[in-house]
C-alpha cells in the first residue's frame, strides 16, 4: 500500500498532536510524502483533539482523513466518534486504560494497550500516546532505530533534550507490549 | 530533501516573508492565522526586524501603508473577520500605488462566522475588497510549500507592480504541516524613487497619497492603473492543469478544495471516467487559458468551493458560458469529501452527455 | 533687510483655508520649527482627512495622506521603518478623537517616537460644520441644530487630559493661537514637541486650540474671541505631561 492514513484522536494534553507530528516527521526522514493536520480551535484548550496524518510514496491529495487506515483511539469518545470511520481491513490502537468497552467492528485488527497505566507504572505518566505509537511502529514494521532517534531529535526542542529518553523508552515499551 | 523541514503552513509564510526581506510586521491575534504573528514576535527582533502588535487590523494594515510609503517590504496578516476591517487601508494601498503582501487565512462567515476553514471571501479578494476600482494580486497556495513559494512571488510581484499581493489561504493551509524547502534566489526589489524617505534637501519632496479632487486627474489615475491590470492579466496568470489532455469532466478548485478534487479525479480514473482539474493558483488574475481547452472538450465542468458558489461566476466567465457549470461546495467550515467530489463527478459524466 | 520671509519648509502653493482659519498660522509655526531644527530633509509629514487634507501641498518635506484618524499608526509604520527620520502627523479633532481616537490613544500608550499636531476647533470643518468629539455642550453645529445636549450624545472629549493618564507618552500641552502671546507659546510648545522626538524621548502632542469663523458662524475677530470666552474655559491651556521635566526635577 502506497498510501497510509492516521487517524490520532483523544483529549486535549495527552499528546495527540505530538505524536503525529513524530510520526509525520519520522516519514519525512525516510523520504516519504507526508502531511500532519490538527484538528484547531477551542478544542486545542481541554476538549476532544485530533490530527490525520498521512505518509505515501506519492504526493499527498487531500490532507484530510476521514476513512483512516490506522485509528488511534486514546479516550471513549474518539472510539465513538471514529470506530466506524475505519476502512475496512483497518487497525485500531486502543488505550485500554481509559476505554473500556470493546471496539464492535469484526472486519477491522484491534490492538489493545494500556497504555495510560503503563505509562504511570514506568513513571512516564505523559506518554501514553507514545507507548501506543511505539506498539504501532512494531506492528507496521517501521520500529527502526535511526529514523525514530532522527525524528525526536525534530519534534523535541533542544530546550526538553531530557525528554528524548523517556520518549525511547516509551516506544520501546509500546514495542514491546 | 535533505533540506526539508516539516512546518506549519503560518509559519511557512512568516519564514518565507523573513527569507524574501521583509523585516516590518504588523498583526492582530485571529484564530486560524495567529502562528504567523507568533512566528515573526520570536524571529523579527533576533534579525534587526520590527513586530508589532497592533490595536486593531485597522491599525496593522494602516502601519503597513507606512512602511511601504518608506519604500520597505512590509506585511500583515489576518482571517476573515479581520481582513474586512483592513478592507480600508487595502483601498488606500491601491489608491496610492503602495506594494504590500496581506495574508488572508481564511474562516467561515459571514459576521463572526467560525473558525474553521473556508473559501468564502474569494469575492472579497478578487473583486471586492474595499470601494473604489481596484484589485489585488490575489494568490491561492494548495500545500505549504506553496505558502512559502507564493509568498516570495507575492513580494517580488507587489513591488513590481506596486499593489498588495494577497496569498488567499485558508484555516486548513495554515494549520497544516508539510515538507517544505525555503531556498531561494532572492532577487532584490526594485528602486523605489517614489518612497517618502526624506528629500535631503536634495530633490522635490514626495508624496504618498490617494487623494485627486479633480475627476479627470483621478479618472486619468484609474485608467493608468488599469492598463496596468490589463499588462497583469496577460502575463502573471498562473495555474496548474491536472490530467486535463483527455478530459470531459473538468473540475475547477482551488486550496485545499483542489487537494480534495485531486484525490476524487483520481477515484474517477479508476473508474474510467475522464476527470481532468484546473486549478488556479491566481484567483486575480483569474486564468483564462485553460478554460480554452475545457470549452472545447468538457463535458461539463464542476467548481469545488468551500462556499456557497463563489469563483463559478469567474468560471462561467471564463467558459463564456458555453459548458453547463455545476457548483459542488459545502460552507460555513466544512471541508467537501472526496466521496463528494466524486459523486459530483460521476453525477456529470451521466447527465452531462451533448 | 528681510522683515518677513516664508518658511523653507512651508511650499508655495496658495493655501485653501478659509479666511480667518487658523491652520495657516499653525502649519507657519510648524515650519518654522522644521527650519530652525534643520531637519525638512529628514522630515516625513503625514496629512490627515478634515480640512488639513491637503497639507501634503504645503510643506516641503516628503508627505503622506493617510486614511480618516490613521495617521498615528501610518506614522508608527514610517518611524519603525526609518527610525533615524522625524515623523509627524497633522490631524483635527474628528481625526484624532473620534475616528482614530484608538490609534491615538495606541500610539501614545506604546510612546511612539512621534510628534502629533492636534488641531482642535471643536467642529467638523471640511464636511460643513457638523459636532466633533470635542463641540462644546450646547453648542450648535449642522449635526447638533439644537445646541449639543449632553444627554443624547454625551460630553467633549478632553484629549490632552485624558491621554496624561497614560504612563506612555512623553509630552501632551493644549495651547492656542488666538492672540500673539499664545501664538508664541504654541510655537515654543511645538519645537518643543519636535525636539523630543529629536532626542528620542517619545510621543509628543500639542493640542492647539484653533478657530472656525466659516463654520461657527461668526467673524474671524469673533472667532478669536470666542475661543477665549468659550473654548479656553473649557479646554485649559497648559502642560498635561512633561515626563523629562518632571524626572529632572527629582
Amino acid at each position: 500500500m502506497s498510501t497510509t492514513q492516521f487517524l490520532f484522536t483523544g483529549f486535549g494534553g495527552q499528546g495527540i498532536l505530538f505524536s503525529g507530528k513524530f510520526l509525520a516527521y519520522k516519514g519525512l526522514i525516510e523520504d516519504k510524502q507526508v502531511s500532519w493536520l490538527p484538528s484547531y480551535g477551542p478544542e486545542m484548550r481541554g476538549g476532544t483533539a485530533s490530527c490525520s496524518v498521512i505518509i505515501s510514496d506519492t504526493p499527498v491529495g487531500s490532507p484530510i482523513v476521514s476513512n483512516p487506515d490506522v485509528l488511534v483511539a486514546m479516550n471513549l469518545p474518539s472510539l465513538d466518534k471514529y470506530e466506524d470511520a475505519v476502512v475496512p481491513g483497518g487497525i485500531i490502537y486502543v488505550d485500554s486504560s481509559l476505554i473500556e468497552r470493546k471496539v464492535k467492528r469484526t472486519d477491522v485488527t484491534v490492538h489493545y494497550i494500556p497504555a495510560t497505566s503503563l505509562a504511570e507504572e514506568n513513571g512516564m505518566p505523559t506518554l501514553a500516546n507514545m507507548i501506543i505509537v511505539g506498539k504501532m511502529l512494531s506492528e507496521l514494521n517501521e520500529f527502526n532505530d535511526e529514523g525514530i532517534n532522527a525524528a525526536l531529535g525534530k519534534v523535541i526542542s533542544a530546550r526538553h533534550a531530557d525528554m528524548l529518553e523517556y520518549n525511547l523508552k516509551a516506544l520501546k515499551i509500546g514495542s514491546e507490549n | 530533501m535533505a533540506s526539508k523541514v516539516l512546518m506549519k503552513g503560518n509559519e511557512a509564510i512568516a519564514e518565507a516573508a523573513i527569507v524574501a526581506g521583509c523585516r516590518h510586521y504588523f498583526g492582530y491575534p485571529i484564530t486560524p492565522q495567529t502562528e504567523v504573528a507568533a512566528y515573526m514576535a520570536k524571529k523579527m527582533p533576533k534579525i534587526g526586524g520590527c513586530f508589532l502588535q497592533a490595536e486593531s487590523e485597522i491599525a496593522a494594515i494602516n502601519m503597513v501603508y507606512g512602511v511601504s510609503s518608506t519604500g520597505h517590504r512590509v506585511m500583515t496578516s489576518s482571517s476573515s473577520p479581520g481582513i474586512s476591517l483592513k478592507g480600508e487601508g487595502l483601498s488606500y494601498l491601491a489608491g496610492a500605488d503602495l506594494p504590500a503582501l496581506v495574508v488572508n487565512v481564511q474562516r467561515g462567515g459571514p459576521g463572526l462566522g467560525g473558525i474553521q476553514p473556508s473559501q468564502s471571501d474569494y469575492f472579497q479578494a478578487t473583486k471586492g475588497a474595499a470601494h473604489g476600482d481596484f484589485h489585488m494580486l490575489v494568490l491561492a497556495p494548495a500545500s505549504v510549500q506553496e505558502m512559502a513559494d507564493l509568498t516570495v512571488k507575492g513580494f517580488d510581484l507587489a513591488d513590481k507592480y506596486r499593489m498588495t499581493a494577497m496569498i488567499l489561504a485558508d484555516g486548513t493551509m495554515g494549520q497544516m504541516m508539510e515538507p517544505v524547502s525555503l531556498e531561494y534566489d532572492i532577487a532584490p526589489p526594485p528602486e523605489k524613487p517614489w518612497a517618502t524617505t526624506g528629500t535631503n534637501m536634495q530633490r522635490e519632496h514626495n508624496i504618498v497619497n490617494s487623494l485627486y479632487l479633480a475627476p479627470e486627474a483621478l479618472e486619468r489615475e484609474n485608467f493608468k492603473r488599469y492598463e496596468r491590470y490589463k499588462y497583469i492579466e496577460e502575463n502573471e496568470a498562473m495555474y496548474e492543469e491536472y490530467m486535463t489532455d483527455d478530459a470531459e469532466i473538468f473540475v475547477v478548485a482551488f486550496g485545499i478544495a483542489a487537494r480534495v478534487a485531486k484525490n476524487a479525479i483520481n477515484d474517477a480514473r479508476n473508474r474510467g471516467i475522464k476527470a481532468g482539474l484546473i486549478r488556479p493558483i491566481t484567483l486575480w488574475p483569474f486564468p483564462k487559458a485553460p478554460f480554452v481547452k475545457a470549452e472545447s472538450q468538457a463535458k461539463a465542468v464542476i467548481s469545488v468551493e468551500l462556499s456557497m458558489g463563489q469563483m463559478i461566476e469567474d468560471v462561467k466567465l471564463a467558459l463564456d458560458c458555453k459548458v453547463p457549470v455545476t457548483l459542488c461546495n459545502r460552507s460555513g467550515g466544512m471541508i467537501p469529501s472526496p466521496e463528494q467530489v466524486l459523486k459530483a463527478i460521476v453525477d456529470a459524466d451521466n447527465g452531462g452527455a451533448k | 533687510m528681510v522683515v518677513f520671509d516664508k518658511p523653507h519648509a512651508l511650499s508655495d502653493l496658495p493655501m485653501h483655508y478659509c479666511p480667518g482659519c487658523t491652520h495657516g498660522i499653525v502649519h507657519r509655526l510648524v515650519a518654522e520649527v522644521i527650519d530652525e531644527l534643520e531637519i525638512e530633509g529628514k522630515t516625513i509629514g503625514i496629512a490627515p482627512v478634515g480640512c488639513s487634507v491637503m497639507a501634503y501641498d504645503y510643506f516641503n518635506c516628503d508627505m503622506i495622506e493617510a486614511a480618516h484618524g490613521r495617521a498615528p499608526a501610518v506614522a508608527t509604520g514610517v518611524k519603525r521603518a526609518l527610525p533615524e527620520n522625524i515623523v509627524f502627523t497633522y490631524q483635527g479633532d474628528g481625526d484624532l478623537a473620534s475616528i482614530g481616537m484608538a490609534e491615538t490613544v495606541h500610539s501614545a500608550a506604546r510612546n511612539e517616537n512621534i510628534t502629533v499636531i492636534f488641531i482642535n476647533n471643536a467642529i467638523y470643518g471640511m464636511t460643513g460644520g457638523q459636532m466633533a468629539p470635542t463641540t462644546l455642550p450646547g453648542q450648535v453645529t449642522q449635526t447638533s441644530p439644537y445646541g449639543r445636549d449632553v444627554n443624547h450624545c454625551g460630553y467633549p472629549i478632553k484629549v490632552c487630559e485624558m491621554l496624561s493618564t497614560l504612563d506612555g507618552p512623553e509630552y501632551l500641552e493644549r495651547v492656542a493661537v488666538n492672540n500673539v502671546k499664545n501664538v508664541k507659546n504654541a510655537k515654543k510648545a511645538i519645537k518643543k514637541a519636535f525636539q523630543n522626538q529629536v532626542e528620542g524621548k517619545g510621543f509628543s502632542l500639542v493640542e492647539v486650540i484653533s478657530s472656525c469663523p466659516t463654520n461657527w458662524g461668526l467673524t474671524p475677530q469673533k472667532a478669536l474671541e470666542w475661543v477665549d470666552e468659550k473654548m479656553i474655559p473649557y479646554y485649559p491651556l497648559g502642560v498635561y505631561k512633561d515626563r523629562s521635566a518632571k524626572e529632572a526635577e527629582k
